[in-house]
């Protein structure tokens, strides 16, 4: 048990940080922990977890994306369009939404792989074609999601929000067994030492075009499930989402350097800025004092992230 | 400023020609001397924040915090002057440069101490500097006004030239002085190459952070005050739109993102080019949709040319 702690000191950390603050939350709220109050934090948590999961695949390999929030309001707008009408019309349009993000993950890629750049750069200039295409699809706010699906996946199952049930999924039946594959050692590989990762034989080329198309994809499914939240379309919503899954990843666990960390902790980590922000909101503090104070704890539990130089043996820790 | 001319940083400046003259197949126009010095002057806000950035991507790091420093210090600025004041409206500039100096202090703090990546601790002091903006001025439009030299430095001229454009080429000059003449310059791309092997030959490399981020700050603070005085107000979330155009314009100039190499002669050309092509495409009344796209690309495509003139595959 001490040895799985120890191995996991990032991401049990980061538990606890969320069981506090989320123990804080339920106390201050008027309505305690009744299932509206948890759905509606939950479902919050699950749009920020997700685009938090897109931005872990393109850290790990030691990246950045900056198009996240572009494609999670791409496929929103995409999602406007298509989510609406016969069963089969919306299976194939939630088919079709994860697919232009994993597309435009694969575009990131190509570009990152093939052309030899920076991926802060590249997500930059493709973060502002995605939002272009976006603007294509709708200038204005608008369009309809259906309502009964829409519900069916924001409310809850027996008590239990079914977006907590969704990250459950996610880690149990994605990420525990994908981690163990050749390609989840290989991110790993890749994020450590490209050049170690090479020499022993590994597809470096595969690994990061794989990483970004995966960064793409989840940040489809966010834009997906931010459009089942809202159930409009809305081409503005790129640059927030984008910053606070940087922040949420960094509070999770993992480092921007790459290789450390995992998505359970990138999902730990956006459940806990979005406790904050609602912690605020209940807090009592005046509303006009909470950006400040939402800020000053934000760059705190950075700032505690960034005690682990305390405990570097010697000054050269610190400059690796 | 010689040294700092690569193929790389004559390529934005290829780009600024070739649109001047696209541009003017479909807009005469654009060929006249109003609007260029019109472009120039609009160009020195947007160089400025690139002048800075510019300092710290050669570190090796990135500021993300330029945003709320620019708005920061336009909003303190203006409301220095808006007191009334005589005396609190002459200190308004040097107390706006101060304030852009302070943050970068504070950046340097988390970046150096306690070694958090400067991506996200800019970002975290990027959110705290908007929480005060917004308790200080209660969610609206803050009150207050430029003075007098706030509005020259910003709309006037010399010379037949803008002033901006004039303190923004001063401001490279200088700047490009000390990365190119002092120790400073020289430690400041070390630590962007190799910051282990700075620290290990005896550079403090702690003061150079520390000094790097105050420029920077410093520049950011200088651009928003030209802002409000261009203004002659300042508001809520103006520095938001100058974030990723700031980093683009640095990164067309042909300064590496990595750190090291890459100078602000580049950067001049970069915050040139970028202001034209904003500039012409609206002029060409296309829509924020597609100027967006063809922004991207342009980047993009400008990026590619970069590594494909390197030549061999990695």
């Amino acid at each position: 048990m001490l040895d799985y702690v120890r191995s996991n000191r990032r991401e049990v950390i980061a538990g606890v940080v969320l069981v506090v603050l989320l123990a804080g939350y339920i106390g201050t709220h008027p309505r305690g922990a009744s299932t509206y109050v948890m759905t509606i934090w939950a479902n919050q948590g699950l749009i920020l977890g997700l685009a938090a999961c897109a931005q872990f695949f393109a850290v790990v390999v030691r990246g950045i994306d900056l198009s996240v929030g572009a494609i999670m309001a791409l496929t929103n707008c995409i999602a406007s369009y298509l989510l609406d009408g016969s069963a089969l019309g919306i299976g194939f349009g939630m088919f079709a939404v994860v697919a232009a993000g994993a597309a435009c993950g694969l575009l990131n890629g190509v570009i990152i792989v093939y052309g030899r750049l920076q991926p802060i750069v590249v997500t930059l200039a493709t973060a502002s074609i995605f939002v272009g295409i976006a603007l294509l699809l709708r200038p204005t706010p608008g369009g309809a999601i259906n309502y009964d699906l829409a519900d069916a996946i924001t409310l809850d199952v027996l008590g239990i929000p079914t977006a907590l049930i969704i990250t459950g999924v996610v880690i149990m039946g994605f990420w525990l067994p994908f981690r163990r594959t050749g390609l989840g050692l290989g991110l790993y590989a890749l994020g450590s030492s490209e050049q170690a990762a090479f020499q022993s034989g590994i597809n470096t080329k595969f690994i990061r075009l794989a990483a970004f198309t995966l960064a793409g994809f989840f940040g489809g499914l966010a834009g997906l499930y931010y459009s089942f939240v809202t159930t409009t379309g809305d081409a503005g919503i790129a640059p927030g989402f984008t910053l606070n899954s940087i922040a949420a990843v960094v509070l999770g666990g993992v480092l921007l350097r790459g290789g450390v960390g995992s998505l359970v902790g990138a999902l730990a980590g956006a459940f806990i800025l979005k406790t904050i922000a609602s912690l605020m909101f209940f807090s009592g503090l005046p509303s006009l004092a909470q950006p400040l104070f939402e800020g000053m704890i934000l760059a705190a539990a950075i700032a505690i992230g960034g005690a682990d130089v305390l405990r570097a043996r010697n000054k050269l820790e610190a400059y690796s | 400023m010689l040294r700092s001319i690569s193929v790389d940083s004559l390529m934005p400046y290829f780009g600024v020609v070739i649109l001047i003259f696209a541009g003017s197949a479909f807009f005469p126009q654009v060929l006249s001397v109003d609007y260029l010095t019109q472009q120039l002057q609009i160009a020195a806000f947007l160089g400025l924040l690139a002048t800075g950035a510019t300092i710290v991507i050669l570190l090796g790091h990135i500021d993300l915090s330029v945003p709320w420093v620019l708005t920061g210090a336009a909003i303190l600025s203006t409301a220095l002057v808006g007191s009334g004041n005589p005396v609190l409206g002459a200190l308004a500039v040097p107390a706006a440069l101060a304030f852009g100096a302070l943050i970068g202090v504070i950046n340097a703090a988390g970046v150096a101490i306690l070694r958090i990546p400067s991506m996200v601790w800019t970002l975290a002091v990027n959110s705290m500097l908007l929480g005060l903006a917004v308790l200080n001025t209660g969610g609206f439009n803050p009150r207050g006004e430029s003075s007098e030299l706030m509005i020259t430095m910003a709309s006037g001229d010399l010379f037949e030239l803008p002033v901006s454009f004039l303190i923004w080429i001063a401001v490279s000059l200088a700047l490009t002085w000390l990365l190119t003449r002092t120790p400073f310059g020289r430690y400041l791309r070390s630590i962007g190459h190799n910051e282990k092997a700075s620290f290990l030959s005896g550079v403090s490399t702690p003061s150079v952070l520390f000094a790097a981020f105050a420029i920077a700050g410093m520049c950011s603070a200088l651009g928003g005050v030209l802002l409000a005085g261009y203004a002659n107000q300042a508001y809520q979330s103006m520095g938001d739109p100058f974030l990723l155009p700031t980093i683009a314009a640095v990164v067309i100039g042909g300064t590496s993102i990595l750190g090291g190499r890459g100078g602000l002669f580049g950067t001049i050309g970069g915050a040139l080019f970028i202001t034209l092509l904003t500039s012409i495409l609206s002029v060409m009344q296309i829509g924020d949709a597609w100027r967006n796209i063809i922004f991207g690309v342009i980047i993009l495509v400008m990026l590619l040319f970069q590594t494909l003139r390197k030549g061999a595959p990695a």
